[in-house]
């Protein structure tokens, strides 16, 4: 797949030709255009942010200014092949709820985000007793849009208490796939892959 | 060359439109024109629709007003309905002033004005005028059909009405039904028309003194409503014009005072009062989910049309949420469908002046898949 963000990468490459698929915080519409360009996908975004929305329709892609928070619970039950939301759930105000929406809406849901229990975010608490910026968290604590922190080993609870299963996951540092091992701790970002 | 298309057409077709008042209309008459060249298998044709009191002159000088075409800056060569890609066409709606058939033009039958023996008309009746004229110009699918506040109105009539003629449709600072706000601001322009002692009960065209006072008022209140607060606070603030003091009298004291004045004035030089009467009925009358008890999602049921829908966060007339609920219900209907709220201070008029966003959504969107 052409250059996306690695985490939209594992998606692209494990949605097959032709499905549905609703792309939720699409932003200008990366995975969009590369579905429906390399797999004649059915892609359709929504966003929130207007400028992303307009740079997505300009460029011929069809998506809906909203908000995932409310706007979702519009979209019909099964509309969707999958639903996917890549490195958004932890800006989200009731989390939870937006899986259940994405699993409502599409029969599996791709979900990506940052892992707040990488070892280096443990050191910054751990050491230096500072909220950590980096790569995968860019901003300091008062301007950051993630509002729901939350790690690997959180993200499989929830799962498990909400009866979700998880089909896959892929786990990633610096932008490269890495091995299962201890990936809450070693793991920058991860990618589930959830259906009922 | 096909005298079909150019600039200044005008054509009387035999229809007869089907009214949804249950009447048929007929012969009907369309003033229309056309901007750039229809392909050769006739799939580049784009149907602008215009608003209440706007017209077919969207990107030609106005012949009564000297002024550039309404839609100016959107339609022409290189611009985002660029003419050197699509056949623009443009047409008078029924029931309006400038060439089509409406209370102003001649009934066939009397030889007189038809006055308010003009039947009552819809959007959809608009439309499907509109639609005799496409057919009688050899397009079977419109490439796009686009329209801002009535226009959108009737664009989403086309798809509602002939989906198979419409691959896509831009809905601009629109609604899919007239709120009791709109009907309300409609009624007080009628009523200052039909208050007029010069209205004559719509039968002035022989006197040569129509009710310019009564549509002039009428105006003004729907100017008004074209606005933003924030916009005339900053155009207008409370600034007195041409004077230090106040009057203490009924003079237009504030310059927002001379400014609707003038607006409400010059409108009556190119505009019919009983055209005002029944295009604003016919926005009134407008509700696509009408027909369908009321589910909005049906009207659009099985669409293969794409849709694009633009609303601007100022516009109180048409706000975003009147836009959203029509993108739930092509949601609902599975439809193809893009949605953008876009910033400006400018209100519901928004839609007809400089925006880059609105080009970069409505040329991306008309070009795409093409």
């Amino acid at each position: 797949m052409s250059a996306l963000r690695p985490d939209l990468a594992i998606i692209a490459r494990h949605i097959e030709p032709g499905a549905r698929v609703l792309d939720i915080g699409c932003g200008s519409g990366d995975l969009m255009a590369t579905l429906r360009a390399e797999k004649q996908v059915d892609a359709r975004g929504l966003e929130i942010d207007a400028a992303m929305v307009s740079a997505a329709v300009g460029r011929g892609l069809p998506v809906v200014q909203g908000d995932a928070g409310h706007d979702l619970a519009n979209y019909p039950s099964g509309s969707f092949g999958y639903a996917v939301l890549s490195q958004a759930l932890q800006t989200m105000d009731r989390p939870a709820d937006v899986l259940e929406q994405l699993l409502r809406i599409g029969g599996k849901a791709f979900v990506s985000f940052p892992n707040f229990a990488h070892w280096r975010v443990r050191a910054n608490l751990a050491l230096r007793g500072r909220m950590p910026v980096n790569r995968a968290l860019p901003e300091s604590w008062h301007e950051t849009p993630n509002i729901h922190h939350l790690t690997i080993a959180d993200f499989r609870s929830l799962a498990g208490e909400r009866k979700m299963r998880i089909e896959r996951s892929w786990y990633l540092t610096g932008g490269e796939q890495r091995a299962d091992w201890l990936a809450n701790l070693l793991a920058e970002q991860a990618v589930f892959l959830l259906s009922r | 060359m096909d005298e079909r298309f150019g600039p200044d057409r005008k054509v009387r077709l035999l229809g007869p439109v089907a009214l949804d008042s249950g009447r048929t209309f007929a012969p009907v008459e369309i003033a229309y024109e056309t901007y750039g060249a229809l392909n050769a298998d006739a799939s580049n044709a784009v149907l602008v629709c215009h608003a209440l009191t706007g017209d077919q002159y969207c990107a030609s000088d106005h012949p009564l007003t000297g002024k550039p075409g309404w839609w100016a800056r959107m339609v022409g060569p290189g611009k985002p309905i660029d003419t050197d890609r699509f056949c623009v066409i443009c047409a008078n709606v029924l029931g309006s002033c400038m060439g089509s058939s409406g209370p102003s033009s001649e009934d066939p039958a009397t030889g007189q004005p038809y006055g308010m023996e003009f039947p009552v008309i819809t959007i959809g009746d608009m439309v499907r005028a509109q639609e005799l004229l496409v057919t009688h110009l050899g397009i079977d699918r419109l490439h796009a059909v686009v329209g801002g506040s009535m226009g959108g109105m009737q664009t989403l009539a086309w798809a509602a009405l002939f989906p198979q003629r419409v691959a896509r449709a831009v809905v601009i600072a629109s609604a899919a039904r007239h709120s009791a706000q709109n009907i309300a601001f409609h009624e007080v322009g009628r009523q200052a028309i039909m208050a007029d002692p010069k209205w004559r009960g719509g039968a002035y065209y022989a006197e040569n003194d129509p009710p310019t006072a009564g549509l002039s008022v009428a105006r003004m209140a729907a100017h008004i409503t074209y606005l933003s607060e924030a916009g005339l606070t900053e155009k207008f603030g409370r600034r007195l014009q041409d004077r230090a003091d106040k009057s203490f009298g009924f003079d237009a004291d504030f310059q927002v005072e001379s400014y609707l004045r003038y607006q409400g004035l010059s409108f009556t030089g190119r505009f019919d009062a009983n055209s005002y009467l029944y295009i604003t009925r016919a926005m009134d009358y407008f509700d696509l989910a009408d027909p369908h008890e009321g589910r909005l999602a049906r009207a659009f049921a099985d669409t293969a049309t794409r849709f694009c829908l633009v609303s601007f966060d100022s516009d109180w007339l048409y706000p975003t949420a009147e836009s959203r609920r029509i993108v739930h219900a092509l949601n609902g209907a599975g439809a193809d469908v893009s949605f953008v709220e876009l910033s400006s201070p400018f209100g519901h008029d928004a839609f007809l002046l400089d925006n880059p966003e609105l080009d970069r959504v409505v040329s991306g969107f008309l070009g795409a898949g093409a």
